[in-house]
């Protein structure tokens, strides 16, 4: 199992360089600091000496990849490259444009993003489940077909239409809980629970159809005839053999989101003004501040491969017939 | 002086790049279809898709979007009025499309502002100067909304009600006439009575599903009596903060989302395919690298490899900004390029269902004996492998539309999405955030788009829930 973690582990690594690379290329050979500095200073009459200061305040007057002017193994440290992809595998992030320390403010904002995300993908979880397992429940009735079709239909209403229709109704109309923002401690829950309601119903069409395949795969098995020949009722069955069994591919689908959680959701969080980290890319973004950009897309690649790992993980706990 | 006369009634075709590839995707669904005629194991799963009325009457909505996407497809640029004699002839830098030709009173008809759904009045107070020559503040009647009205708060309700009933009459009998001329025509076709075909034509009896289409057919037609004598006459979704008619824009956005939808798949289809199949028939270190390449490619968060991306490309955009010639070709490289990069982050999951099934499939005894007989590798994936997993490209393909067309309208408010000046339902909807704050609120432009996009991801949902029952050799036979 250890030498089975640590392989996984092992195998990350290459991904990781490639990610790096790959976000290195994007951000400083497609697009060189002189372009960067154009962007930010604006476009038409920049001098070079703005420019060049830009650079320097920034930390981009380096050569990109290999410094001929320096001694020894500086050739290689006194670079963009160096500076600015190697140490993200230390997660030393650098400073914003703003002069602002990345990786204090990833920590700070994590906080908020797991504030909506965590009670976000559990109340999902249960209502999904429950919803998908009633529709099981009554399968090839009208319940379900109609489920089916309401289903699919909330799956075709873009996720935008439920954030500003939920923030329309509960917060404009009915005025039960503040429109945006965000507080500490145990004020929080009031600016939680909307975010909350609204990621549940967007998300609860796909959701149900996707565990109602899951349960109706199960159903069709040869041991829950089984179960119903030795005298089991159906919810019986349904409870204790087809939610147990069911359970290996939902575990596994979940897990592999749980790291990813700590990223945050762009759009929820930039709607309703949650100092989170989906907002905070988001502001990254619109601000063009290369380096936030840069640090999150090499958090959540590093997140992403976690998951996997703890997925794997998984599989061996909920299903003993997985040997790693 | 005759020659220059007759060329100042031409048009300049221009050709966009994304209109070039929609050309392209036509004829290759044309070919596919040719294709699939001939063979039975492709036809047999349209068979059923063809008896299920839902999803034939999703079909027909579909079709329609496409239709009106088409239209607007084809691009040209109208002449500028000669103004000397023997001069040469220019012409005029905006780009317009066919649609944009058809409803060109829709386009022209702007208001000065905000003016509500089906109004005479605007939406906010100006002064107004009456004829006794004082002046008084109140809301201005549009220049166009319900203009041939003397008194419109009398005379709006009974003249909107007279239009929408003599519309749809006018669509109801037309789209009578149009069925029973179908049904006879189908009735000819079987060797059957009039009565006899129409009564197994309502029951459902037949090999296609025409209740479903008639009806839908009907629906729409009796829709577009309804809209457009409402639409001339009156701004039917309202106009928005520039005073554009709500409906040209939101008609306008069906080609976004289409391109959106189906252009990125055609980008992406050569190198899903490709690498997929290579990476489970060839297995080994070409395995390993494509493994590796993809799963480093989905291990980036997809909305920040796209945002990346896009702001790279405005970078280069605004540094070679003469390169384009007009703002129309430049919104239409940014669309493309968009399609491009969510092909980029969209194709791994297509390759890796296709790398697990060539996996399987080459073990399998016909590939084995091609191996045998001496076929050359690419003579067995092209023949042998191919063939055997269309079925999975295909149910992709219409998967992922739907979703393509939903993420359009969440890029567009994260500010990565199509060009802020191209029409799109996203961009229509991030405008529009902020008019939901007015008092009293504009709800018409957002609800517009909102409507539109909601019809067309429906269909398309259904569709391709249609598609994949039928073609899925896992869930053929079972409902």
């Amino acid at each position: 199992m250890l030498s089975y973690i640590i392989r996984r582990i092992a195998y990350a690594i290459p991904i990781l360089i490639g990610v790096n690379l790959l976000t290195f290329l994007l951000f400083f050979v497609v697009n060189t600091p002189d372009d960067m500095a154009r962007l930010h200073l604006g476009m038409k009459r920049v001098t070079p000496e703005a420019m060049e200061k830009w650079k320097a305040d920034h930390g981009y007057d380096k050569p990109i990849a290999f410094n001929p002017a320096a001694e020894g193994m500086a050739k290689f440290t006194h670079t963009i490259f160096y500076e600015k992809s190697i140490r993200l595998f230390l997660f030393d992030f650098g400073r914003a444009d703003d002069g602002r320390n990345i990786g204090a403010d990833i920590r700070q904002r994590m906080g908020p993003s797991l504030a909506i995300a965590v009670p976000g993908l559990i109340v999902g979880l249960l209502v999904n489940i429950t919803a998908a397992m009633l529709i099981a429940f009554f399968r090839a009735t009208y319940i379900d077909a109609y489920g089916v079709v309401l289903a699919v239909a909330m799956m075709s209403i873009s996720s935008l239409f439920y954030i500003i229709g939920g923030q329309f109704i509960f917060s404009k109309t009915l005025r039960l809980v503040p429109i945006s923002g965000y507080d500490t401690g145990w004020d929080a829950i009031k600016f939680i629970v909307l975010p909350v309601v609204v990621g549940l119903i967007s998300g609860v069409g796909s959701g149900m159809r996707w565990y109602r395949t899951i349960f109706l795969e199960e159903i069709g098995k040869d041991y829950v005839r089984s179960a119903r020949a030795k005298g089991l009722s159906e919810l019986a069955v349904l409870f204790s053999h087809v939610l147990r069994n069911a359970l290996v591919p939902i575990l596994t689908g979940v897990v592999v989101v749980i790291p990813l959680l700590f990223m945050g959701s762009l759009i929820t969080e930039s709607f309703f003004s949650i100092p989170g980290l989906g907002s905070y890319t988001i502001d990254a973004i619109n601000s063009q501040d290369f380096g936030i950009v840069r640090a999150m897309v090499f958090l959540g690649s590093v997140l992403y491969i976690v998951g996997l790992i703890l997925t794997d993980i998984s599989y061996t706990w909920v299903d003993p017939r997985v040997r790693l | 002086m005759g020659e220059s006369k007759m060329a100042a009634l031409s048009f300049q075709p221009v050709v966009l790049w994304t209109d070039a590839l929609v050309y392209l995707l036509l004829a290759a669904l044309l070919a596919f279809s040719f294709y699939a005629i001939k063979r039975e194991h492709l036809r047999a799963p349209w068979r059923q898709v063809r008896r299920r009325p839902l999803v034939m009457s999703s079909l027909v909505v579909l079709l329609f979007y496409i239709a009106i996407g088409l239209t607007d497809s084809f691009h040209f640029r109208k002449p500028l009025p000669v103004t000397e004699a023997n001069q040469e002839i220019q012409y005029s830098p905006e780009v317009l499309s066919l649609l944009d030709w058809l409803l060109e009173d829709l386009k022209s008809n702007t208001e000065r502002s905000y003016s509500a759904p089906l109004a005479a009045y605007a939406f906010t107070k100006e002064m107004i100067t009456v004829e006794d020559g004082t002046q008084r503040r109140d809301y201005p009647r549009l220049v166009y909304g319900g203009a041939h009205l003397q008194h419109p708060e009398t005379e709006r309700s009974a003249d909107l009600l007279a239009l929408v009933l003599r519309g749809g009459t006018t669509g109801l009998v037309l789209a009578g006439i149009l069925t029973g001329a179908f049904i006879l025509r189908l009735s000819r076709h079987h060797r059957k009575g009039f009565g006899e075909m129409a009564g197994l034509v309502m029951r459902g009896e037949c090999e296609t599903a025409w209740k479903g289409i008639l009806i839908t057919l009907t629906s729409i037609l009796i829709l577009s009596a309804v809209v457009i004598p409402l639409s001339t006459q009156y701004h039917l979704f309202g106009t928005d903060k520039v005073g554009q008619d709500v409906l040209y824009l939101t008609l306008k956005g069906i080609r976004t989302g289409l391109v959106i939808g189906t252009l990125t798949t055609l980008v992406m289809l050569p190198f899903a395919v490709s690498l997929g199949i290579a990476a489970g028939y060839f297995r080994g270190w070409i395995d390993d690298l494509i493994q590796y390449l993809y799963t480093t490619l989905s291990s980036i968060p997809g909305v920040l490899l796209i945002a990346a991306a896009v702001l790279i490309l405005q970078v280069y955009m605004d540094k070679n900004a003469e390169a384009f010639s007009s703002v129309t070709e430049r919104a239409d490289v940014r669309l493309l390029f968009l399609c491009i990069i969510l092909g980029v982050t969209g194709w791994i999951g297509l390759c890796r269902l296709l790398r697990g099934e060539t996996l399987k499939l080459r073990e399998l005894e016909y590939v084995q004996a091609a191996t045998a007989l001496g076929v050359s590798n690419g003579a067995i994936l092209v023949r042998h492998i191919l063939p055997n997993v269309m079925h999975i490209i295909l149910i992709s393909v219409v998967l992922d539309f739907s979703g393509l067309v939903l993420a359009e309208a969440v890029l567009a408010y994260v500010g990565v999405g199509v060009d802020p000046a191209m029409i799109s339902w996203g961009n229509m909807i991030n405008s529009a955030r902020l008019e939901l704050a007015r008092e009293p609120v504009v709800w018409w432009s957002l609800s517009a788009a909102f409507i539109l996009m909601f019809g067309l991801v429906l269909s398309a949902n259904v569709f391709s829930d249609g598609v994949r029952d039928a073609f899925d050799p896992r869930l053929r036979g079972r409902s």
